[in-house]
């Protein structure tokens, strides 16, 4: 484009002070631009460096307890998980939380995971792999970990039941009980409980549900034990039990029942989720997976 | 061919429109802006321009609105009323369940994540197809929520221009590949996918299907800054979206065809649109030959063929002639 040596070269007036001005100025003005801009979204670093972007994912999320790295590279905020979540758990992360802006992520005492679409929707309309595709069933994943943050407030530990709804009548979440509606989710507040001794997080405890699920399955052919059944159906009977109520002896010398976190917990949070005092007895570490605990 | 494609390409990296070499311009060219010299006077061009407003409606104006509200709305219905039409965002979806993955998002997480699925595979080549074959840049003008917006944000800067109240600032067009190189570099060394989280695309995207959020503090900022210091700052100086776009443009057959035999060169067309230098050619003189494709940094918004009371430029597809 520029002349060759061989033709002649086209004549090109100087440019005038004006415009040689002009062209300094929006240089300048670019210059800014460029730095300005890009320093701006370098901004996004800041929650992630200081770990505030953290979040209890989906299952199947790719990442470290620690580091999100490559959770949030894999991730093209699309939300096409969001769309699939029979009871809505998803939600996608605003600019606050930087560079995870558009990422899911579940907050477990609004709106736990239950599994209840049976086949890790999320995972399978996950374009890129962010939820990854090696886990086929709920117990593989490894969301977090439960943790009985305040024994105190457990009604288990007081020797309490529980009667009424487990949130109060406001509370917006649901959950399935399959012995209700196979399919379909439905509000806890729809759903009253009148226990003796309150068991919600176990009793509720989606690995809970598939274990004995399967037992009964197992019991109903010829009564074999839970191990043996999980042996049969393939890994969709969750092979390690996940919370259990166990009895404890308390300072005044009585025995108490308290929840037991077990191996096969995966972090969904519905524990947290159903947990009726305010705040919750029992929450989820998202900084821990049952391996991490466990080895 | 060869020259629509390396002067595209030339155009995208920032480059000025290269002008015709002195003496290359065939004759019948050259006649034409001879028998057109001094012909029409000022008030005929006006006469033109007034007879042309009104019969002319902004037909494509209107079609691209109603596409863009369209695709973008479908997105909306799609999730409210469950019907799995098309599901996700902009950046990644699903169109009656086959895989479509925005261009340059998909780019960012192959540079930060360094692995790809071949779900994100199948959308690349998807979205690739659809796109060299719709025009590239069609995708800026005809789908990114963004730019509607930022099109009502340009008739305010123009109306306040007008009115003296603002100026109307530039910068150099090479912003925009310095802007590509560097967010593709941030996503390779970091690890994460820093354009993201400051993509006005993705950002309104979101916000339509999923509610809004601060998020949208941003995408203001960036048209309060487009309606009084530098018109259409987003798109012509900034977005990489634009480029890589511009790019898959190149190899399109959707183009804007300029025809210079009854063009008045009195420069409406260049008035409106959103990326001037590709209509360069249609300055008196500046054409390399009497029928020439307007290149692939258009975003094919079809302003300039609205405008022009001359019929002078027209969308045309290659092999099959005007649409």
């Amino acid at each position: 484009m520029s002349g060759s040596p061989n033709k002649p070269e086209r004549r090109r007036s100087p440019l005038s002070p004006k415009k040689r001005e002009q062209n300094r100025r929006e240089f300048l003005r670019t210059t800014a631009l460029v730095l300005g801009t890009a320093g701006f979204s370098l901004l996004g670093f800041l929650p992630v460096v200081q770990g505030k972007s953290l979040r209890l994912r989906p299952p199947g999320a790719i990442k470290q307890p620690h580091d999100e790295q490559q959770f949030l590279a894999s991730c093209i905020k699309c939300g096409q998980c969001v769309q699939v979540c029979p009871v809505s758990a998803i939600k996608l992360a605003d600019l606050n939380e930087g560079l995870g802006v558009g990422t899911p992520f579940i907050d477990a005492r609004e709106q736990a995971c239950d599994f209840s679409c049976d086949g890790l929707q999320c995972v399978l309309a996950c374009p890129t792999g962010a939820l990854t595709h090696d886990l086929d069933f709920p117990a593989d994943s490894r969301m977090g970990f439960a943790r009985l943050a305040r024994p105190n407030a457990c009604l288990a530990v007081q020797g309490q039941g529980f009667r009424g709804q487990a949130r109060g009548p406001a509370f917006q979440g649901v959950l399935r009980y399959e012995q209700i509606d196979r399919w379909n989710p439905i509000p806890v507040a729809d759903h009253p409980y009148d226990l003796d001794l309150c068991d919600l997080c176990v009793r509720q405890c989606p690995i809970e549900i598939r274990i004995t699920a399967c037992a009964e399955k197992g019991s109903a052919t010829n009564g074999q034990r839970v191990e043996r059944v999980a042996e049969q159906l393939g890994n969709e009977c969750p092979p390690k039990h996940a919370i259990s109520l166990q009895p404890v002896l308390s300072e005044d010398g009585s025995s108490r029942m308290t929840p037991i976190i077990q191996e096969g917990c995966v972090g969904c949070g519905v524990c947290e989720m159903i947990c009726p005092p305010e705040p919750p007895a029992i929450v989820i570490d998202i900084d821990k997976t049952t391996d991490t605990v466990n080895s | 061919m060869k020259g629509y494609i390396l002067e595209s390409l030339a155009q995208i990296m920032g480059a000025k429109p290269s002008r015709p070499e002195p003496g290359s311009q065939p004759e019948e060219l050259k006649e034409i802006y001879r028998e057109k010299r001094g012909a029409l006077t000022k008030a005929d061009v006006e006469a033109a321009r007034h007879t042309h407003k009104k019969t002319c409606c902004n037909k494509w104006q209107r079609r691209r609105w109603a596409t863009l509200v369209a695709v973008n709305l479908l997105f909306v219905v799609s999730y409210y009323f469950d019907v799995q039409v098309l599901e996700g965002a902009l950046t990644a979806s699903r169109f009656v369940g086959f895989h479509m993955a925005d261009l340059n998002s998909a780019l960012q997480v192959v540079l930060a994540y360094k692995h790809i699925v071949l779900n994100l595979v199948i959308g690349i080549v998807t979205v690739f197809i659809l796109w060299a074959l719709l025009g590239g840049r069609t995708f800026c003008s005809w789908v990114c929520p963004y730019h509607l917006l930022a099109e009502w944000a340009e008739y305010l800067h123009l109306w306040l221009v007008k009115k003296k109240l603002v100026k109307d600032h530039s910068f150099h067009r090479g912003a925009r590949p310095v802007f590509y190189l560097v967010f593709a570099l941030l996503a390779l060394f970091t690890g994460y996918t820093v354009f993201e989280t400051i993509s006005p695309t993705g950002i309104l995207s979101r916000a339509l299907i999923y509610g809004p959020g601060i998020a949208l503090i941003w995408v203001g900022f960036l048209l309060l800054f487009e309606v009084f210091y530098s018109r259409r700052a987003w798109c012509r100086y900034v977005c990489p979206i634009g480029v890589t776009y511009g790019v898959v443009g190149v190899f399109s057959p959707l183009r804007v065809k300029y025809n210079a035999v009854n063009c008045h060169h009195e420069g409406d067309c260049r008035k409106v649109c959103m990326v001037p230098h590709v209509l360069d050619i249609t300055i008196r003189g500046q054409a390399r030959a009497v029928n020439i494709d307007v290149a692939a940094d258009c975003t094919r918004c079809g302003m300039c063929v609205d405008v022009c009371p001359t019929d002078s430029l027209n969308f045309v597809v290659k092999g099959l002639g005007k649409l």
